[in-house]
């Protein structure tokens, strides 16, 4: 007994203020929300898009980048002799609509929160159900990591629960493997309505560095309809939360983008 | 006769030794029989009607790698019958490429869904099926359990959830996308998997990565061991009811991560590792800036950790559960930790050195008992000795450059071996090359591959209310198995 309260004193509390107080500090190399500089394309530029593992770039015009199928990998940034794409360091990222995620040179539209009546049922208590579905337990993991102590997702009233039955909508990872597709298809008849879809990671909403396998889907969307879309490779816990809470109106004003 | 190659080099295809199934079967079960491990087997393409397996032997005294092929149509005598370690192997070739081999004692497919479970039968006997979705935050799998009462009498795991044709797509690479395959093989093993593949590449095109690559590329191996096995024992500690620890543990986990984004801008480590060399370098304030952090973590794991191993009751629940014993161990081909945790002194760091590790010694830890005890204390020891390699190693970095300016393209018609300790254990890519110099085949074997019919092993005997903690303890990938 001794023991374990030294040990508690020694941890002591650990719990992110966020977003009452400042969000927890995000690495020095963080790549978040990239910026898009209109015009800096020198003529018939494609290296940024032929380097792009998934595809993500497009140039039509200007520069046009979807998130969706970003793996934040960078390698357009290295490239582009123009600076004319740079990873910056916003971490928020979440769209409630699919064709939100292309980004262009001006800038990001961020989710919006759910309708006023879905936001009263859920607003203070969302349970989640989550399926892996092909994930690489990398945006598994950093989901889960919002359940440690650092975070403690409890206290906003969000939880993941153990069965589709308690669930309030379920949080998708993975691509959707051909062989998964049945497993997610029957969890989201389970969830009892009103429920919603969360996408979260470049291989849930696209199908990430899979998209076009024969053996997967190119994300949730194929199987579900989904609510909200979580970009990255995976998200930062933080751009994880971001959306969570900005679905359900508990951030303020969306930040202007940069 | 096998040809010998050291980890992370390679061999012209004309120097591989294409034997008959029977050669090929003597080198297999003889060396294992003399105490080497089968590190790969697999069909490398077909030959008209033919198909060319390759096997790749690991000898842990030596440091060798013995490679051979032979050409099999049809079916051919299996090697599982005198050869346990090849029973997993030789069903993936039944299900990847139809051939039979003959007299397999269980020969069913290990990425498809099985069209019937093993049943026991009996008055009292019954069956608990489990996934593929499960209750926590994790990857999907089914579990069948035949029990009586309690105790569970047979697990039978089925795989192939996760499937995402990985394997498949690396073939005519490397292209814009094989990095990105490489880090989410296994996503909580980025460093280890993109290091193995550093290393093939390297093999295949002469050279490697200069010193300091080196260095720090061990630096970050050994922080996704470190939050990986912190994680494990938060995790264990959770599974039997012991919050101080689990919680702790759950959040030193995430100041590991941090370090490792530090490094490199992605909490998994993607982004870093490249054949050649690395993408980012460390600058004398984020090594003070790293030194500080580890310190930090260091010093409050070991205050979790302790609480751990004090309290009696997590003690009773973790020691006698999950048993496996040596025999069975070497017998099946078990890795990592859990091979450790059974007192098998089986570690790629020690037993086939790379990089950083052949001038860098890290011990081996291991503990005789191989039950739920064993691999969390190995786990724990592991720890500790990655925390000092990696404070050593950032007081001692090399200097000059993280990356060749010039990568050589893979040559052409070879073949290529690389291990590399990962936190569960060997990874083993192989890659061999067409006339092109692009990848005829790349076969990726996770350490989850050789351990998963541990996990089911240890599960004989045991209460199906200690499964939680049994499959903590070993921990294994699913997407890293189903590729």
């Amino acid at each position: 007994m001794i023991k374990t309260t030294l040990a508690r004193l020694q941890q002591k509390h650990r719990t992110t203020r966020y977003p009452d107080g400042p969000p927890p500090s995000l690495p020095d190399r963080y790549r978040g929300r990239p910026v898009i500089a209109a015009g800096a394309c020198p003529e018939g530029c494609r290296q940024c898009a032929d380097e792009c593992p998934t595809g993500a770039i497009t140039l039509e015009g200007s520069v046009g980048l979807d998130l969706g199928k970003c793996l934040f990998c960078a390698r357009c940034e290295a490239v582009c002799p123009a600076q004319a794409i740079r990873f910056g360091r916003d971490h928020q990222l979440a769209a409630s609509r699919r064709e939100d995620l292309v980004l262009g040179p001006e800038g990001a539209r961020l989710a919006v929160e759910l309708s006023d009546r879905l936001r009263r049922l859920l607003g203070r208590s969302l349970k989640l159900r989550v399926v892996s579905a092909g994930g690489c337990n990398a945006c598994e993991a950093d989901t889960n990591v919002l359940s440690t102590v650092g975070w403690d997702l409890g206290r906003f009233g969000i939880q993941f629960v153990a069965s589709p039955r308690h669930a309030d909508g379920l949080l998708i990872t993975g691509p959707v493997t051909a062989a998964m597709r049945p497993a997610l298809r029957k969890t989201w008849e389970a969830v009892p309505e009103p429920k919603i879809v969360i996408a979260v990671g470049a291989c849930a909403i696209s199908g990430g560095p899979f998209l076009g396998h024969a053996e997967q889907h190119d994300g949730a969307a194929s199987t579900v309809p989904v609510d909200l879309h979580i970009p990255g490779c995976p998200p930062h816990p933080l751009t994880i939360l971001d959306g969570l809470l900005r679905l359900l109106g508990r951030i303020p004003e969306p930040e202007a983008g940069g | 006769m096998s040809a010998h190659l050291g980890n992370g080099e390679s061999i012209a295809l004309g120097d591989l030794p294409v034997l008959s199934v029977a050669a090929l079967r003597d080198e297999v079960i003889g060396g294992v029989a003399r105490g080497r491990r089968l590190a790969a087997y697999f069909g490398a393409g077909r030959r008209g009607d033919a198909l060319r397996v390759v096997a790749v032997v690991a000898g842990d005294d030596d440091g060798e790698l013995l490679a051979c092929a032979a050409d099999v149509s049809g079916s051919y005598d299996a090697l599982t019958p005198d050869c346990p370690q090849a029973h997993w192997f030789e069903r993936e070739l039944a299900e990847q490429w139809g051939v039979e081999p003959r007299g397999h004692p269980w020969l069913k497919p290990i990425r498809r869904i099985p069209d019937a479970f093993f049943r026991v039968d009996g008055e009292e006997v019954h069956e608990v099926a489990v996934g593929p979705v499960h209750a926590g935050v994790i990857e999907p799998g089914h579990f069948r359990f035949q029990c009586h009462g309690e105790e569970v009498l047979h697990l039978e795991i089925a795989l192939g959830y996760q499937h995402r044709g990985v394997e498949r797509a690396l073939v005519g690479g490397p292209d814009r996308r094989t990095l990105a395959y490489m880090e989410t093989l296994a996503g909580d093993t980025t460093i280890g998997h993109a290091l193995a593949h550093a290393l093939v590449r390297e093999a295949l095109g002469g050279g490697g990565a200069p010193p300091r690559a080196l260095a720090i590329a061990g630096i970050a191996l050994e922080l996704e061991r470190l939050a990986n096995h912190i994680g494990d024992l938060g995790a264990l500690a959770g599974d039997v009811g012991f919050l101080p620890t689990a919680a702790y543990c759950g959040r030193i986990r995430g100041d590991v991560l941090n370090a490792t984004a530090q490094l490199c801008g992605n909490r998994f480590g993607r982004g870093l590792v490249r054949p050649y060399g690395l993408d980012h370098d460390v600058d004398d304030a984020l090594r003070e800036d790293l030194q500080r952090r580890l310190a930090a973590a260091r010093q409050d794991f070991a205050v979790a950790d302790r609480l751990l191993w004090d309290s009696p009751s997590v003690m009773a629940r973790f020691e006698g559960t999950g048993l496996l014993s040596l025999d069975v161990c070497d017998e099946i081909g078990l890795v990592g930790p859990a091979a450790r945790a059974c007192g098998a002194e089986r570690d790629v760091r020690q037993n086939h050195p790379h990089g950083i590790y052949r001038f860098v010694h890290i011990p081996i830890c291991t503990w005789p008992t191989g039950d739920v005890f064993g691999r969390a204390h190995v786990r724990s020891i592991e720890v500790q000795r990655s925390f000092a390699f990696i404070q050593e190693l950032l007081d001692s970095l090399p200097g000059g450059p993280v990356a060749l300016e010039r990568p050589a393209p893979p040559a052409a018609d070879r073949l290529a071996v690389a291990l590399v300790e990962g936190w569960r254990g060997e990874i083993c890519h192989v890659a061999l090359t067409g006339a092109d110099g692009r990848f005829a085949r790349y076969k990726v074997v996770d350490p989850s591959f050789h351990n998963w019919f541990g996990l089911a092993l240890a599960m004989r005997g045991q209460q199906i209310s200690d499964f939680p903690l049994c499959n903590k303890s070993f921990n294994l990938s699913y997407c890293g198995h189903d590729l």
